[in-house]
């Protein structure tokens, strides 16, 4: 029974506890996500939702001062267990970041990265990989041409499609990204906005973002965090119209934050 | 391979290399200290050299690498403080500004027996101050001044604007600004500079070999610095490959040693001070 | 005040220029004894003759900065990229003054250890007498490390972390990420470290002149006795009165000196110029 539980979620933390040093800064997370879903975490700087946001692929991993207790699970298995392979959940979770960071180098090379340093070699396969990413991140059309010039001179917005791309490429099944569109003209948000809607479906997606009327938009469930602490969690509909706790309510009527 | 197993490999060769540098150093120290060390007697020491037999010592070389050194170090440090104020400070996009600024790059690039040659036609020949240990002292001073330049600027700027821009509003002129707060912020760093260019002042042969030249005077200590002036590493090195006398190796291993002790003690000499400044300046942190 | 600054700065360039000057023209005296073509190609240097055919200084030259750059760089890059992004804090605070001390020495010490301890081995292990290119590059090569090592692991350092956490967050393992992204993006910083070392290996004079053997030929092998710019004129520079043709041989080779390293700088500052604007 607790097998077809557990596996019904993709996403699952269990008491989720984060110290940076002697500093406490998640208490007791809580959180459960479906299969197919976009959830949004929400909430006012510094309550936690990045950091949570990168226990989900261990990104914390490489600051030396962190200590975590508590559960992290995906498809049922705790990614925190001593025998789980960090390489490969990060392969499974893909991470989009704020600021586009493509490699300097080609727009090809970019894309074909994941793919190559997971063992795939052949140019055939490569190029069939690179076209199909592209095309998911509605990028094929605009770069087509020059595949094969450098990725820095792409605009903010198509860097950081590219880096949506990139990310496609390796076939995760889950896709995190932390506030990805803070750094775009209200143009390029759009764009990005409109892809995770088609990727909505293949995909499970979590996204930090500090902009709600973006999290209303794209979003099916909602959470907000506040101080480190995840005070709820519901449809978005619900948080947005009729929220539970009242700090929610606060948050949303823009009381502060 | 999988990447796994590639990237453990590489990992452990990484170390491996990390090791294999320390262990250089290592070998090296205990070599030079140790085939040089049992040689290093008060005689030695303090002692005056021998042309012919065994025996000498080398207390005018020790001598004369320490006035050379304080000579330099008198000419070098002004100019190239002042110089690297100038680019820090007062330095505008300009065309002098550029060219003060390859000048140094350029200056820091001479190889340093060209700066040897230099210093002989210049203070030897046309100066005619022949062989000298003031002419030595001033080609070291030329050597050492680009780093001092290079040293002074990165010290200034790392100094907080908010320093000079506090001094200013409370009405002072910029000499003043410059000589009461930024150069006392500046000076741990410009400290470490100074050792730097010490160290190799201490170490210098190719220059001294031109401007100082191959003997030293026949009474000790001598102040003169119109004389000729033979320092330690010249000494090392002329006893090293142009063997005369019959403990010339003895002698060399002891020079060697004695001056890589020297240079240590300065190192150590310089940067506790140092760091005990640093710690003052920046609250005790 | 103002004055003293802008005079200090100025002063600056009048030397180098001097230098220049100085040395350039004492040099360039030289061919008032000897053709351009001869100095440069011939292979005779037997001064005593009035023969002045630097070529096989110039060779010897090229030859030593090559071999010490190649017995240097592997074990400096590993080295850089070991302290930039492997070694542990209190390794780094091991290594680094490590790396100062060797800075530190002087090249006369180090001109002792290869006569002392690497010529007689290598004369062992060849059946030689020990003295050549070989000696002299394996001293170059240790002496070139920390500058090589230091500036890469600046320009490693000063990369900015999101290409790292692009790469691990895509599921590179920290080798992969190095070799493929990290490396390369530092690209510049590294020819830069690589050529100052080239630059320092080819003006060094002392350590050099006690390990080459110092005989005026075209080398035959790396363990052939040799002579390079620098040491040619360190032998000779006695022997030699100040206005005779040898003696502005002798200056030429400074000259040459001084513009093969000026050339490198302005190597160094078209490569920076070219690196990726992030």
């Amino acid at each position: 029974m607790t097998t077809n539980l557990a596996t019904k979620y993709k996403i699952k933390a269990d008491k989720l506890n984060l110290f940076y040093g002697e500093n406490h800064a998640l208490h007791d997370i809580e959180l459960s996500i479906e299969q197919g879903t976009i959830a949004a975490l929400i909430g006012p700087s510094g309550c936690g939702k990045s950091t949570f946001l990168r226990t989900l692929n261990r990104m914390n991993d490489l600051i030396d001062s962190v200590r975590i207790t508590g559960n992290v699970s995906v498809d049922g298995q705790n990614i925190y267990g001593t025998d789980s392979d960090v390489v490969s959940l990060r392969k499974r979770v893909g991470m989009v970041f704020q600021r586009p960071n493509p490699f300097p180098m080609s727009i090809y090379d970019n894309i074909a990265y994941g793919p190559r340093i997971h063992g795939t070699k052949k140019k055939a396969v490569l190029d069939e990989i690179v076209e199909r990413s592209l095309v998911q991140a509605a990028l094929w059309d605009e770069v087509k041409d020059r595949l094969h010039k450098s990725a820095l001179g792409l605009s903010g917005g198509q860097q950081q499609r590219l880096c949506i791309a990139r990310l496609l490429a390796v076939e995760p099944d889950v896709l995190l990204m932390d506030e990805p569109t803070s750094a775009l003209d209200p143009i390029s948000t759009l764009k990005v906005e409109e892809l995770t809607q088609t990727l909505k479906d293949k995909y499970t997606i979590i996204i930090v973002t500090h902009n709600m009327q973006q999290a209303a938009r794209i979003s099916d469930v909602t959470s907000f965090f506040l101080n480190g602490y995840l005070v709820e969690t519901d449809k978005t509909d619900k948080i947005f119209t009729n929220p539970n706790d009242q700090r929610t309510e606060d948050y949303i009527t823009g009381r502060f934050g | 391979m999988s990447s796994k197993t590639t990237d453990r490999l590489a990992t452990l060769y990484f170390w491996a290399s990390g090791i294999v540098i320390i262990l250089i150093l290592a070998w090296f120290m205990i070599r030079i200290l140790g085939e040089g060390i049992p040689h290093l007697s008060w005689h030695f020491i303090f002692g005056k050299p021998e042309e012919i037999k065994a025996g000498g010592g080398v207390g005018p070389q020790l001598f004369n690498s320490f006035y050379v050194l304080i000579l330099s170090l008198v000419i070098s440090i002004p100019i190239g403080v002042c110089a690297g104020i100038y680019l820090s400070i007062y330095a505008q996009k300009n065309w002098f500004t550029d060219l003060v600024r390859i000048s140094v790059e350029a200056l820091s690039s001479v190889p340093s027996i060209v700066f040897g040659l230099f210093g002989f036609l210049l203070f030897a020949n046309l100066l005619g101050l022949k062989f000298s240990i003031l002419g030595g002292a001033a080609t070291v001073a030329l050597l050492n001044l680009p780093v001092m330049v290079r040293v002074t600027e990165e010290a200034i700027r790392t100094v907080p604007e908010s320093y000079w821009e506090a001094s200013l509003a409370l009405g002072s002129t910029q000499w003043q600004a410059i000589r009461k707060v930024l150069l006392p912020a500046a000076l741990p760093n410009l400290i470490t500079g100074i050792t730097l260019i010490a160290g190799r002042a201490l170490g210098e042969s190719a220059i001294l070999i031109y401007t100082a030249g191959l003997s030293v005077s026949r009474f000790f200590p001598d102040f003169n610095p119109l004389k000729m002036g033979e320092t330690l590493s010249v000494h090392l090195w002329y006893v090293g490959a142009e063997a005369l006398v019959p403990d010339a190796k003895a002698i060399a291993q002891g020079s060697a040693a004695l001056l890589l002790i020297v240079v240590l003690i300065f190192n150590m000499l310089v940067a506790i001070p140092s760091r005990i400044l640093q710690k003052r300046l920046s609250g005790g942190k | 005040m103002r004055w003293v600054f802008v005079g200090s700065a100025a002063l600056v360039s009048a030397i180098i220029f001097s230098i220049i000057v100085f040395v350039g023209m004492q040099g360039l005296k030289t061919f008032q004894g000897v053709s351009p073509l001869e100095f440069f190609f011939s292979t005779d240097w037997t001064p005593g003759q009035q023969k002045f055919g630097a070529f096989p200084f110039l060779y010897s030259t090229l030859m030593l900065t090559l071999v010490a750059v190649v017995l240097s760089v592997p074990l400096a890059l590993s080295g850089a990229m070991f302290m930039a992004k492997i070694a542990p804090k209190w390794m780094r605070e091991i290594l680094r003054p490590a790396t100062d001390l060797f800075v530190g020495i002087p090249s006369v010490v180090y001109g002792l250890i290869g006569l002392t301890v690497i010529v007689p081995a290598l004369g062992k292990l060849t059946g030689g007498i020990g003295y050549g290119i070989l000696p002299a590059a394996i001293i170059l090569a240790i002496m070139i490390l920390p500058t090589i090592l230091s500036i890469s692991e600046d320009a490693i350092r000063s990369l900015p972390v999101r290409l790292e956490e692009a790469s691990l967050a895509l599921g590179a393992t920290r080798w992969q990420t190095m070799w493929r992204v990290l490396l390369p993006a530092a690209r510049p910083g590294i020819l830069t470290a690589i050529i100052l070392g080239m630059g320092r290996a080819i003006g060094e004079t002392m350590a050099v002149f006690m390990v080459i053997g110092n005989s005026p030929q075209m080398p035959k092998s790396l363990l052939d006795s040799t002579t390079v710019l620098t040491t040619a004129i360190v032998k000779d520079m006695g022997n030699t009165s100040y206005g005779s043709t040898w003696n502005n041989a002798l200056y030429m080779m400074a000259l040459l000196l001084l513009i093969i390293s000026l050339v490198l700088i302005l190597v160094i500052r078209i490569v920076a110029k070219r690196s990726e604007v992030k």
